[in-house]
């Protein structure tokens, strides 16, 4: 048997290199694989580096294959290698290290470079191009508030750079040589619509501008523009186009135009040199986008490994703006040149679309503020469907009855992911076969919606339809204002530093915010800078701005903090007081072990707390209320723990403290559960010798009892794990999402591997971020005496009387 | 539809009163001031103030206490959501009340409103 293996050598590790060489070892593991790349990273997904850069995914987050696929696959790779040259004669490439290695059959994915015009100074320090992870890394470093951008070019990939400048705070202007933005995929109007968009986020659009000099002394300073115009700034980008690199295919010597030439079975002119991606040129054409890419290399890895027969025969050029808010889809021949155009536009709205028709079949489409319809028309364009009995719907389809009824007019072999090749048929065998439910697991299983993600809402519809438990994947937008997942946005805030509900709605959202986002985001900067953020009343529910519970006529509730449900003569004495003084016209007796005095006027607040002189029990906010106990060892001749002082300690290490909704505690001495701690947010249940901590019960609106997180022997390593948990659900949990809702939907599996199992370093972390907000913390009654604006709780009394 | 406005309840010439400084009504807050029984909700928008009857049409709940959405307030009660221009309710959508509304002006940083 001959065991000895075909050499094959890939220059370029980057997606169409990576692509192919997967779709290669589906075919037979005939080869010896070696893969070089100039970049120190394994393999990633070059079309979001723009979300990199906008902090909406981590460079983890991008990472197509990590280092274990290469090795599970015997795949040697040389990263931070760049060959340097190629001999066909000799078969072999040498490496910028000095290397040489043989090779029996070549790969060349050298993809692509960013095209530098003509502009003196590009040299300077503060230049930048934008095509890789190290170059979003440099920009990231720079990007800064009052950082001043200017973006060269204004296509794709120069507006999302510049909208993730801008979202990092930099005030960002785009210099665009011709008069239409992303004039290869929009025509005037759309471009102007586009432009119109950006200009709406705060990015600066200049078109039909020519930039002559990057200025400065050593550092770039300024953008010099034909007109003389000079436009300041620290930081400049470089997006004018891309060029293939085919230097490597010179030196070959196989023939390159302006790409490597390939035939429709993507060989070159050498019979064992191939060519995939963005550096070749096929029938004419070079492509910079990611579909063609994972087409060609389909058809490589059969000719290559032997199977040769399916043909490349071009791919219809489609491509989608990822910026948040700024829809903007384009494909095909949309040139009105031999083609009915159908139009709508609403400037209102900011809505523009535009189809070509040509023999009643569609062949271009642009699509400025609704994509929603992208996919309807990406498949026309592939399937040449015969839209005339349709002619009156292109548009605006009609509205369909049955919510699936899109899905399921749609055929098995219709693709659904376009860049990675899924089609409904395989995400529905995915669904029955490998019991997919949830959008993660289908891009698992699939890799569907793992390139551009302008599927994902097709993906989940499919999901929504077919599968028997369809999950959502809680990524749902925090609100219009700013539509982000709170996941997302814990992410973007964290790593923009953002410490002001203000600055998050300038930059990420409307500017203006509402009663959801606000409070939501209050709670998240006050919950991730562990209390040193910039307080902003006006976001916060009126409860917070005032720290008691509003009700039906305006006036308050009054909840002092009673630990444990253990109180005094003493204080049972001033609240007698405080219920006579003020004539409170209800004193009640609340569910939870406390006092309530309903019905205070506001400007009595301050004083009610001055005579009360305890502290507040939150009973108004999405905070600590308190702990229930049962009288524990103290007293109960069942007792087994003293379940009231470790209630009392627990309250006094959480108090204060703001949460994602409120959080209620239990402990009690004794399986009986006299305090029903199992039904609580975080309990305390004591048995003989330990305690069972149990979390993400309910018997509120829900009913739920609550899951053992872990079973200890010391009341401290009880507290420490509620500690861990309280923390846990902080940092984690949506916001008005209670512990039973939020346990559920990790699963207390999870819950327990990232809290009382996590590895100590990560346990510690989450304990020191609790004494953090903790020391930041205070009571909120205190401000009854020192309040942070003059009118907190005082209405405004006219400077001029008026007599009545 | 527009909603109507509602008839003043005295019938006294409406005249411009001095309330008060700028700076006690922090930005994007309201506060609520008695002038002449009537209690009025006055809202600084950061580059302007607008008044209005301190009353949501709904179940009367103070509306300075609400959460300011750009132009527009959010009763603090059961979030119906009122247009500070123009006094109309924007939610629930369809509902035709609306809440009167007075003219402000300020003058050596104090706001006036016309009552």
């Amino acid at each position: 048997m001959n065991t000895v293996k075909t050499r094959l050598v890939v220059i370029g590790n980057g997606m169409a290199g990576v692509a192919c060489v997967e779709q290669i070892l589906k075919h037979a593991p005939q080869f010896e694989i070696t893969v070089f790349g100039d970049e120190t990273h394994v393999n990633y997904n070059r079309i979001l580096l723009s979300s990199v850069l906008a902090g909406e995914r981590s460079a983890d987050e991008i990472t197509l294959n990590p280092l274990e696929w290469y090795q599970k696959n015997d795949i040697r790779l040389r990263l931070g290698v760049r060959v340097v040259d190629v001999n066909a004669e000799l078969k072999t490439v040498t490496g910028d290290d000095g290397s040489v290695i043989e090779y029996d059959k070549l790969l060349l994915a050298t993809g692509s470079s960013a095209f530098k015009p003509p502009i003196a100074g590009l040299e300077r320090e503060g230049v930048f191009a934008f095509r890789t992870l190290d170059d979003t890394r440099q920009l990231l470093e720079r990007a800064r508030p009052g950082v001043k951008a200017v973006v060269i070019g204004g296509g794709l990939l120069g507006l999302e750079a510049a909208r993730g400048l801008q979202v990092r705070g930099c005030q960002v202007t785009v210099v665009h040589l011709m008069a239409t933005l992303m004039e290869r995929q929009l025509d005037p109007d759309g471009g102007s619509y586009l432009a119109g968009k950006m200009e709406d986020l705060g990015v600066r659009v200049l078109v039909g501008r020519s930039t002559t000099a990057v200025v400065g002394n050593g550092h770039a300073e300024g953008v010099a523009l034909e007109d003389g115009t000079i436009l300041e700034s620290d930081l400049v980008v470089l997006a004018a186009g891309i060029r293939p690199n085919v230097e490597l295919a010179y030196k070959a010597g196989v023939r390159v135009n302006r790409g490597i030439v390939v035939n429709d079975w993507m060989e070159t002119s050498d019979p064992d040199i191939f060519a995939v991606g963005e550096c070749v040129e096929h029938r004419g054409v070079c492509y910079g986008l990611v579909a063609p890419l994972l087409e060609q290399g389909k058809v490589l890895a059969a000719t290559i490994t032997g199977h040769k027969g399916p043909v490349y025969t071009g791919t219809v050029q489609a491509a989608k703006l990822k910026i948040m808010g700024v829809d903007v889809f384009s494909a095909g021949d949309w040139s009105e040149q031999h083609a009915e155009p159908v139009r709508f536009e609403d400037r209102a709205l900011g809505i523009y679309k535009k189809l070509t028709v040509r023999d009643g079949k569609l062949i271009g489409a642009i699509l400025v503020g609704d994509t929603s319809d992208s996919h309807r028309y990406m498949d026309w364009l592939r399937s040449g469907t015969d839209l005339t009995p349709q002619r009156r719907h292109l548009l605006f389809p009609p509205p369909a009855a049955d919510a699936g009824l899109d899905i399921a007019q749609m055929s098995e072999g219709a693709t659904i992911c376009g860049c990675v090749g899924v089609t409904k048929g395989a995400i529905i065998s995915a669904i029955h076969d490998k019991g997919v439910n949830t959008l993660s697991q289908l891009k698992e299983a699939t890799r569907a919606s793992t390139g551009c993600g302008s599927c994902t809402g097709l993906c989940q519809e499919i999901l929504r339809a077919v599968a028997p438990d369809f999950e959502e994947d809680g990524k749902k937008v925090l609100c219009g204002c700013v539509p982000f997942s709170q996941d997302n946005l814990r992410e973007i805030l964290r790593s923009q530093r953002l410490k002001s509900v203000q600055e998050v709605l300038e930059i990420y959202g409307n500017g203006l915010g509402c009663e959801v986002c606000k409070p939501a985001l209050s709670y998240m900067l006050d919950m991730i800078w562990c209390g040193d953020h910039d307080e902003d009343r006006s976001a916060r529910f009126i409860n917070d701005r005032v720290h008691a519970n509003i009700q039906k006529d305006g006036t308050f509730s009054v909840v002092p903090r009673i630990r444990g449900g253990v109180t005094s003569p003493d204080e049972l004495r001033r609240i007698a007081d405080v219920a006579d003084k003020y004539h409170v016209p209800r004193v009640k007796i609340t569910g939870s072990q406390r006092i309530d005095l309903l019905g205070i006027k506001k400007e009595d607040l301050p004083k009610v707390w001055a005579d009360l002189g305890m502290s507040s029990g939150q009973a108004y906010t999405k905070g600590v209320r308190m702990v229930k106990t049962c009288v524990g060892t103290d007293f109960c001749r069942f007792g087994t723990q003293d379940s009231t002082s470790a209630g009392i300690e627990m309250e006094r290490r959480f108090e204060h403290l703001y949460t994602p909704h409120k959080v209620k505690m239990g402990s009690v001495g004794c399986p009986r559960n006299c305090a029903e701690a199992t039904v609580k947010d975080i309990g305390l249940v004591g048995q003989e010798g330990g305690w069972q901590v149990v979390v993400g019960g309910a018997a509120g609106k829900s009913v739920r009892k609550a899951d053992l997180l872990i079973t200890v022997e010391t009341t401290e390593s009880a507290l420490e794990a509620a500690e861990l948990f309280f923390q846990y659900y902080r940092e984690h949990a949506n916001y008005l999402e209670r512990t039973y809702d939020f346990v559920e939907r990790l699963g207390i599996d999870k819950v327990r591997k990232d809290t009382v199992y996590a590895p100590e370093p990560m346990r510690l972390a989450l304990l020191d971020r609790l004494q953090k907000s903790k020391a930041a913390s205070h009571d909120a009654w205190l401000e009854g005496q020192s309040p942070v604006n003059p009118t907190q709780f005082i209405p405004l009394r006219p400077i001029e009387s008026v007599p009545s | 539809m527009n909603c109507v406005e509602q008839p003043a309840v005295s019938p006294v010439e409406p005249r411009w009163i001095r309330v008060a400084r700028c700076e006690s009504i922090p930005p994007r807050e309201g506060r609520a001031a008695l002038i002449d029984g009537r209690e009025i909700a006055i809202f600084n928008l950061g580059d302007r103030f607008l008044a209005l009857d301190n009353r949501c049409p709904h179940q009367s709940g103070p509306l300075c206490d609400g959460i300011v959405a750009g132009n527009a307030v959010v009763c603090p009660l059961h979030a119906w959501k009122v247009d500070l221009e123009t006094g109309s309710v924007v939610r629930p959508v369809n509902e035709n009340s609306c809440v009167r509304t007075y003219a402000t002006r300020v003058e050596a940083g104090v706001i006036s409103i016309e009552a």
